[in-house]
């Protein structure tokens, strides 16, 4: 090997240092760089896109109505089985009875956010809330019933 | 006042002064649960032993009793960082067997997918391989494109990483409206930053005397100890499922095959670098050329596969994925098997690592870029 | 004007006047250490934090900005919590030397600190032989090191531990070259008198390019001897989880931990004691009232400036580049810095002799 070489060698790799290190050196200096986010801080201006998948909601409306029909549809199609849905029969005013949702047991802690449901839901009765800070201390918590206690079938949905 | 510990206990029962030590399964260098028994004599690697099983949750069986629309999203857990690809094939798999036209729309949109995940997944091997080596600093840089990435994901698939965003026949929902703005911010996020990763550690002299001549895999054991994707590639072997057996639009892309001849982990390191930029590449041709039309084909809703098998490859992050289906006809799959890359990649490393340094080891566990889930399945 | 020295003599002249001399020297003894414990305590927060907000501002983050005003009290807060924190020591170690190493280390670090000029006139102990006491005792802190590594009774500390006397026995080397080019030029071992050599200006501009070479080779010697990246090959993290250390909580994970610091800041401190005049204002020749204005500056200004500067240095660098191999991390030593520095001792003894320096 060469003197020549050596010289060589040593300054390239030195010169290869410095770049590193004046590319660290850029950044150590130009704090409008930083990317961090200061989480629990910025929390009202988190904006979620409306697609995020947090879990699964039932949307009622003003006379706390929703839409489901109890098809199964979602519970049938769930991957982890982590929605169950239990019957009751309603009593109509002509007398007669009709099948309808008493609860829609779901499983937050099994679901894995593969939207199925939602996507197989016939009636549009369920869709994916943007809530995402799902960590409680009692695993129990995390089965939630979606339907409001005494809500009601919207009319017209079949 | 002097004790004998079991190390000199060791030493003696031995003779020879090798050394048993586990790396693993919790170890900062694994990236996972791999748990590797390594013996050693000093600092010099004897032979390696990876025992696997850690995070094996049965995936295959899993699948066995789940429809073929079901089926997908636990595929996702697989090589989780690319799990788009992974969900391209087994969607792939099963629209073999449902004879459906896919909209070009759609199969646009699943390429574009694949690519940013490619990206994605390199960008975070890029950061991890870096620590592994001790240089924390682009760790925080490669994520900072990733998360750009990651956020382009959210809009439109709803999530960052298991994004389930395949069905058979199409994807879920049209492409976000932001979606072709988003790509195109990151695009020029990447090509303003992407010469820090030359300054950081591409250029580096002491990244390469730690890199050049490590760890050398020759193309021939890389073909028969089935190495596939980058690690394959950095020792010659043209194995880009992309190329070799074009699924979707990839025969209509003009796009490289990356190939290095050395077999060492800065060859490994060189392919997956440029193939970052091959798929920004690609990346650029589909962008403003987004087909319209419809973004999912009509499929029955319940899908029933006709008697027989299907398989199917493609080109994950890692290398090839192969998905083989075995249908008796009924709407869940008889049996399924994956050939993940991560599998036969591992293999190697006891050919490979022998006889070199301890941190040879680590940056050679990083060049070929497990996945550990990837492994286990 | 107000200075260290000053404190000190007043200190003392009042000591003498209220007790007899055996007193006095009991009592300043006494104040000695606890300056020298306080020093150690401050050291070790303003350090810790330093490194991490130098890392966090490298890395495009933000920090530790919770704990107090803009996170000043983060380290405050996590030396608390190692107080807290129950020091396991393992069933199967070795008890006496695992529990004696971090004590160790920590003592040869308080040891260093005794004739370090922390201001013009002001050193604990201003011995004759004081930078040859400096190089004799820095090379003791691989004991604790091996120490620690042996009786952990964990194979990884045991690699660190081996790994660190490697190392440390093979630097040791081109940073005492790298010492001996100073002494050969000043011709005298004692801090004072290295000091007061640099009083028409700095070795470090005096001294032609050897000196600069010498320069350089310290610092990559001093940061190898302080086990820090990119040759922290006894930690490694990534290689050996935690090197020597592995087995260590609590406060006596602690007491390494600050023993790390407190050691960057000594080499450091050296190494701007030899080359940039240490508390020696920055003086040109014969520029009278440029001299002047620069000796406005407190002395203690200038040692601290000048150590942080270099503790930044070593900082930077740790924060950029990745780690060496071990066989390479010997190279460099054997092959490259003390063939380079050997050379280099020979031009500058030729300097000292032919008096070509300023």
């Amino acid at each position: 090997m060469s003197v020549k070489k050596y010289i060589g060698d040593a300054w390239k790799g030195a010169a290869s240092l410095l770049k590193g290190m004046r590319r660290t050196g850029y950044y150590f200096t130009h704090h409008k760089e930083i990317i961090t986010q200061q989480y629990p801080d910025n929390r009202n201006e988190l904006d979620l896109p409306e697609r995020f998948k947090g879990e699964v909601v039932m949307p009622h409306n003003e006379n706390n109505e929703h839409r489901c029909t109890g098809c199964q549809v979602c519970e049938l199609v769930c991957p982890n089985g982590s929605i169950k849905v239990i019957f009751k029969n309603d009593l109509m005013p002509d007398g007669k009875k009709k099948k309808a949702i008493d609860k829609l047991v779901y499983h937050l802690d099994m679901c894995t956010m593969c939207n199925l449901c939602v996507e197989n839901c016939p009636s549009d009765a369920i869709k994916m809330a943007q809530t995402f800070e799902h960590s409680v201390f009692d695993r129990n918590k995390l089965k939630k019933v979606l339907n409001k206690p005494d809500s009601k079938i919207m009319d017209g949905v079949e | 006042m002097y004790r004998e510990t079991e190390i000199i206990k060791d030493f003696s029962t031995d003779g020879n002064g090798d050394m048993i030590i586990n790396v693993g399964p919790q170890h900062p260098a694994t990236h996972g649960v791999l748990h590797l028994v390594i013996t050693l004599n000093g600092e010099t690697i004897k032979k390696i032993e990876p025992h696997l099983g850690y995070i094996h949750r049965s995936i295959e069986k899993m699948c066995e009793s789940l429809t073929f629309r079901q089926f997908i999203y636990v595929t996702s857990r697989m090589d989780y960082l690319s799990a788009h690809i992974n969900n391209h094939a087994c969607v792939l798999c099963v629209e073999q067997g449902m004879e459906v036209e896919i909209p070009p729309r759609a199969q646009v949109i699943r390429v574009l997918m694949d690519e940013l995940t490619r990206i994605a997944s390199h960008e975070l091997w890029w950061g991890a391989m870096a620590m592994d080596l001790g240089a924390f600093t682009p760790f925080f840089h490669a994520f900072r494109e990733r998360e750009a990435i990651n956020d382009i994901m959210e809009e439109t698939c709803g999530a960052r990483l298991t994004m389930n965003y395949n069905v058979p026949g199409g994807v879920v929902n049209d492409l976000h409206p932001n979606f072709q703005k988003r790509v195109k911010e990151f695009l020029e996020l990447y090509k303003r930053k992407v010469h820090e990763y030359d300054e950081l550690l591409t250029e580096n002299v002491i990244f390469i005397n730690r890199m050049k001549g490590v760890g050398v895999l020759s193309a021939a054991d890389a073909i028969s100890y089935g190495c596939s994707g980058p690690v394959a590639r950095g020792s010659g072997v043209s194995c880009d499922v992309r190329k070799i057996y074009p699924y979707e639009i990839y025969d209509q892309l003009a796009f490289d095959e990356v190939l290095e001849t050395d077999g060492d982990s800065l060859a490994r390191y060189k392919v997956r670098v440029k193939e970052m930029n091959q798929s920004i590449k690609i990346i650029e041709q589909l962008i403003d050329n987004i087909p319209e039309g419809d973004f999912v084909a009509k499929t029955k809703n319940v899908l029933k596969l006709p008697k027989g098998e299907y398989y199917q490859r493609v080109e994950t992050a890692r290398g090839e994925l192969g998905v083989y289906i075995i249908s008796e006809g009924s709407t869940m799959p008889y049996r399924i098997k994956f050939r993940s890359p991560g599998f036969s990649n591992l293999s190697v490393l006891d050919k490979i690592a022998r006889g070199g340094k301890i941190a040879d080891l680590i940056a050679m566990m990083g060049t070929l870029d497990l996945v550990i889930p990837d492994i286990d399945r | 004007m107000w200075s260290f020295s000053e404190i000190a003599n007043n200190l003392h002249q009042w000591l003498t006047g209220q007790f007899n001399d055996t007193w006095t020297l009991i009592i300043e003894m006494v104040l000695a250490g606890l300056a020298v414990i306080s020093l150690f305590a401050v050291l070790g927060l303003v350090l810790v934090l330093m490194e991490r907000k130098v890392s966090a501002w490298m890395q495009v983050r933000l920090g530790p900005n919770r704990v107090g005003p803009k996170g000043m009290f983060q380290t405050l807060a996590d030396t608390v919590k190692l107080m807290i924190k129950e020091g396991v020591t393992p069933a199967n170690a070795d008890k006496l030397m695992f529990n004696l190493a971090p004590f160790l280390a920590i003592i040869v670090a308080m040891l260093l600190l005794a004739p370090i000029a922390f201001a013009l006139n002001f050193q604990l102990w201003d011995i004759n032989i004081g930078i040859f006491y400096i190089a004799a005792i820095s090379s003791l802190s691989v004991i604790s090191i091996l120490m620690a590594g042996w009786a952990s009774n964990n194979k990884y500390s045991l690699l660190g531990a081996i790994r660190s006397g490697a190392q440390m026995v093979s630097y040791e080397l081109s940073a005492g070259l790298s010492i001996l080019t100073i002494v050969v030029l000043v011709g005298d071992l004692k801090i004072s008198s290295i000091v007061a050599s640099q009083a028409n200006g700095w070795w470090i501009f005096k001294g032609h390019i050897p000196v600069i070479i010498a320069f350089l080779t310290f610092i990559v010697a001093a940061t190898a001897e302080t086990n820090r990246a990119p040759f922290d090959m006894a930690e490694a993290e990534s290689e050996l989880t935690a090197g020597f250390h592995t087995e260590y909580s609590g406060m006596k994970f602690a007491l390494f931990f600050l023993a790390e610091y407190v050691n960057v800041f000594i080499v450091c401190s050296i190494g701007a004691i030899l080359f940039l005049g240490g508390p020696m204002p920055l003086h040109i020749g014969n520029w009278e009232g440029f001299n002047h204005v620069m000796d406005y500056i407190p002395s203690s200004v200038w040692f601290f400036g000048k150590t942080f500067f270099l503790i930044f240095l070593i900082m930077w660098v740790r924060w950029t580049f990745p780690r060496l191999r071990i066989d390479q991390l010997l190279n460099l030593e054997w092959k490259y810095l003390l063939p380079i520095s050997m050379i280099n001792l020979l031009l500058v003894t030729a300097i000292a002799i032919l008096k070509w320096h300023f």
